[in-house]
């Protein structure tokens, strides 16, 4: 396996990253200071979890003390009741805080933002009074003198800092292995659009899953090590706010989203907090708090996302902008056998009886559509028609209260927006639902996933996809930066990505001028001639005219007109629909 | 059935009467959510600030002396508020308003991170600045009507309680008058729905938060005032009510202010109905069962509304 330039720079540092705590350790002269060392190695451990699932998907969890607490009782309690070793347990965490992220992810990611991260914080607080109540107030780990090497138990604390330093080298692999795949790539789409990863054929709820569940593994293997360092556990200690507090604290610190940000934020604030206690914990207690506290809001204040991105910023600006990589050519795949020109003409997508109400409000209402496959095929209708909402219907973000909906010939009714996607339906948003942070190229990458085998088929498919809209050029640039038009077209090649049978456009001239119009009719042709049936929703009717094969009208929720669009245009309840009675009669009357 | 019809009535009495001092706290913690977005972690170190000032007021500066042992902690709880407000405003202006609002509106997440630490290194400098100034030791404000009950039937009222249930939906009442009837109030209430909509139509959104903000650190030790007549309380007591005003907020609907009210006090009616079928300790699971409960069957809450557009 090849491995990418900036990966192997990672792998250096990580390996450096190890030899620097070794020299550290071996050069140390006090168990207190091994003690400390130890524990930041602990905390980084945790704080990493916490970042592989909140740093990249955004989902942000106030409660992985649950995780570590669990670890830190399947150790005490496999000791004390089994006498199972921690040599066993440990690994044996890692299941338990996998399960117990499953457990918690089934129901909770059905919420979103502050209610998810409220939700996390309530887990790990129940538990704490549940294991108060079961009577495990405090375990101590018993000493096993006839054999404490198989029980963990070593008189040289710096056996216990190369074990912690090979937990925090694992999770940092498996983080650097996270970033650099289309695991990390879906989170990090979830974090900044979750309906648009969605809609491109990202299954959001099974990284999400993966992610939780991953996370859950490796704090709660921390929080065990964490039992047998310090030899007793209380669920206060393990289970409280406190634990869930460090882990975000130490990576908002040092930097989320960033591998290195939690390392950077324990080696920091772990002996800060340490030395502290020390120094003035003695002298007036609660000093050391106050001191923290302040330390803390004072850096979050100079660097708002945290101490690496900032250190980094800085550094970035220095440099002189390293020139763009040279671009590989896109290769063109092999056409696809396409169903399409067999099939041409057959019904692709078939609407029948399709309604759905909110409320009062009727937004469709028995809506019968049958596009053929091939062409370019126009739904228009005023603001309010309910044109966004048949979209929605179709790709899966809203179940139709009656009616059936087919594709290619097989139901797609209750299936999720990335298994419609799956089945080769595309779609583009009315406001363009782009990954900001991350560049065009990468965009649309995330939308080739689905039909990419491996991911740097998923990268070759993605620029393909930018030679047909024209935006090859633009591939290294930051989604954030583009212009209105560059931004349609990044959708629509995000969309084309894994070469869909059918792509649904919303409102994508909407606000365009005239010269961008002409780039993205262009496009939108470009992308019919290659075999893709077009079904494309406008409330402006000029550039419809010149654009479409067919047109279908929908007013309040209802197709009202239908047919080719020299004919539509002159239907007088098109007219009444668009202009009011009174045209409609004068149109009426000018046609006698 | 395990426990008697008087076991019952005197258990939702009780959990009503904690509940108002609950649902003021839940109040002031659902105008500065409602406002700002911001999830406020020293909330509850507010809360214990109260009840120290309402303390000293009392005791140190004597109102128990003047208005009488019954009377005094109760003015004393009121005064917390104003000295608390002030308190709030001043950390506003020089920390929170960094990380908050139109400051932080390019900083990606729009300042979540900063916010989280910073309300965490404010619950830090309180607790510990507490235990500096106020010391470990639990105390509590001592007035004779907390030993007091009126007799229902067979169901006892403590008289401590049933006057701080009186005081709290007092004053619960007067919010809501102030947020629907006056200008001020209603330029908060903008800035809640739209900040960005606030703004255009002339509200200055920075200073609806920090309104917003002291007002709701202000009502939350009044809350705390009002509890410290009942209960010890020592600088980490506040952590014990910071899930206790979640839960309320949360159960009522995030960004309603009425709901926080009727969530607090459901919360207080669970806790102390919960004790009939559960052991003493898990009192506050009961809390989290409803808390998770709620937000799986209805995460909007029961008052608020949930608004998306694909």
């Amino acid at each position: 396996m090849t491995l990418a330039p900036p990966v192997k720079r990672q792998l250096w540092a990580i390996l450096g990253f190890a030899v620097v705590v070794l020299a550290i350790t071996a050069s140390l002269r006090s168990d207190y200071f091994e003690l400390v060392l130890t524990q930041v190695l602990l905390w980084a451990v945790l704080s990493l979890a916490w970042n592989i699932l909140c740093g990249y998907s955004g989902y942000f969890s106030f409660g992985h003390a649950g995780f570590w607490g669990l670890g830190a009782y399947t150790v005490a309690l496999g000791l004390v009741q089994l006498n199972l070793s921690p040599w066993i347990t440990i690994p044996l965490s890692a299941i338990v805080g996998g399960l117990a992220g499953a457990l918690i992810g089934f129901p909770t990611f059905r919420l979103r933002g502050h209610y998810f991260a409220l939700a996390m914080l309530a887990y790990p607080l129940a538990t704490l009074y549940v294991f108060q109540w079961l009577g495990y107030q405090e375990i101590p780990l018993p000493m096993k003198r006839e054999a404490p090497a198989l029980f963990m138990q070593f008189d040289n604390p710096r056996v216990y800092v190369v074990l912690a330093l090979g937990l925090l080298v694992m999770s940092l692999l498996i983080s650097l292995r996270v970033e650099n795949s289309r695991f990390g790539m879906s989170l990090l789409a979830i974090k900044q659009n979750e309906p648009a990863a969605e809609a491109a054929g990202i299954n959001t709820w099974r990284w999400k899953m993966l992610a939780l569940m991953l996370s859950g593994a490796l704090a709660a293997m921390a929080g065990g090590l964490y039992a047998v360092v310090l030899l007793v556990v209380t669920p206060e200690a393990v289970f409280g706010m406190l634990v869930s507090a460090q882990a975000l604290i130490l990576a908002l610190f040092g930097g989320v989203g960033s591998l290195w940000g939690p390392v950077i934020g324990a080696a920091v604030l772990v002996p800060l907090a340490e030395g502290l206690n020390a120094e003035l914990g003695s002298v007036l207690p609660g000093i050391q708090g106050v001191v923290y506290g302040i330390a803390i809001i004072a850096i979050i204040l100079w660097a708002p996302e945290g101490v690496y991105w900032r250190v980094r910023d800085r550094f970035a600006k220095r440099r002189p902008q390293p020139a763009a990589a040279p671009m590989p050519m896109p290769v063109p795949l092999a056409p696809r056998p396409r169903q399409a020109t067999a099939a041409a003409g057959r019904d692709l997508l078939v609407l029948r009886d399709v309604g759905i109400a909110f409320g009062g409000l009727r937004a469709l209402d028995g809506v019968n559509l049958t596009v053929p496959e091939g062409g370019l095929y126009g739904i228009i209708g005023p603001n309010g028609a309910g044109k966004t909402t048949l979209f929605n219907v179709i790709n899966g973000f809203l179940a139709p209260q009656h009616g059936t909906i087919t594709f290619g010939g097989e139901s797609i009714l209750g299936l999720r927006p990335n298994q419609v996607c799956r089945r080769g339906v595309g779609r583009t948003f009315q406001v363009v639902r782009a990954f900001p942070r991350m560049t065009v190229l990468e965009n649309v990458t995330v939308g080739a996933f689905i039909g990419a085998p491996d991911d740097e088929t998923a990268r070759r498919m993605a620029l393909t996809a930018l030679d047909r809209v024209g935006l090859s050029a633009r591939a290294n640039a930051l989604a954030g930066g583009l212009t209105n038009r560059e931004l349609r077209l990044m959708e629509l090649a995000r969309a084309l990505a894994p070469q869909p049978r059918l792509m649904l456009l919303d409102e994508t001239l909407a606000g365009l001028g005239h010269d961008d119009l002409d780039g993205i009719l262009g496009a939108i042709r470009r992308v019919r001639d290659d075999g893709v049936t077009v079904l494309i929703i406008e409330h402006t009717m000029h550039a419809m005219v010149q654009l479409v094969d067919h047109f279908d009208v929908l007013d309040h929720g209802r197709l009202i007109a239908s047919g080719a669009p020299d004919t539509v245009v002159r239907n007088p309840e098109v007219v009444e629909a668009y202009l009011g009675k009174k045209w409609a009669q004068q149109v009426t009357e000018a046609a006698k | 059935m395990p426990f008697s019809l008087v076991d019952f009535l005197q258990a939702l009495a009780a959990g009503i009467l904690v509940g108002s001092a609950y649902a003021l706290m839940c109040i002031g913690l659902g105008i500065i959510f409602g406002a700002m977005r911001v999830i406020n972690f020293a909330q509850g170190d507010f809360l214990m600030i109260g009840m120290y000032a309402a303390f000293y007021l009392a005791t140190g500066a004597g109102l128990s002396a003047f208005f009488g042992p019954s009377v005094g902690p109760i003015v004393a709880a009121f005064l917390a508020g104003p000295i608390v407000f002030a308190l709030g405003w001043l950390l506003h202006q020089f920390v929170v308003a960094r990380v908050t609002g139109a400051g932080a509106a390019q900083i990606e997440g729009a300042g979540a991170y900063g916010q989280i630490i910073t309300t965490l290194g404010i619950s830090l400098i309180l607790q510990n600045g507490g235990l500096i100034v106020f010391g470990s030791t639990p105390t509590g404000i001592r007035t004779p009507l907390s030993r007091q009950s009126w007799e229902i039937g067979e169901i006892l009222l403590n008289k401590g309680r049933c006057v701080s249930f009186l005081v709290a939906v007092g004053l619960a009442i007067a919010v809501y008058l102030f947020l629907g009837h006056t200008r001020h109030g209603k330029g908060l209430r903008a800035a809640a729905d739209n900040s960005q909509a606030a703004l255009y139509m002339g509200i200055d959104v920075d200073k609806a938060h920090r309104i917003a903000w002291s007002l709701g650190v202000g009502i939350t030790a009044v809350a705390g005032g009002l509890i410290a007549g009942s209960q010890s309380f020592q600088p980490y007591t506040g952590f014990d009510f910071v899930i206790v005003m979640y839960a309320g907020v949360v159960l009522g609907g995030l960004g309603s202010i009425m709901g926080a009210f009727w969530g607090g006090l459901l919360i207080g009616v669970v806790q102390q109905m919960s004790t009939l079928v559960l052991p003493y300790q898990l009192q506050n699971t009961a809390i989290f069962v409803v808390f998770l409960l709620i937000i799986f069957l209805r995460p909007q809450g029961m008052f608020g509304r949930l608004s998306e557009r694909t």
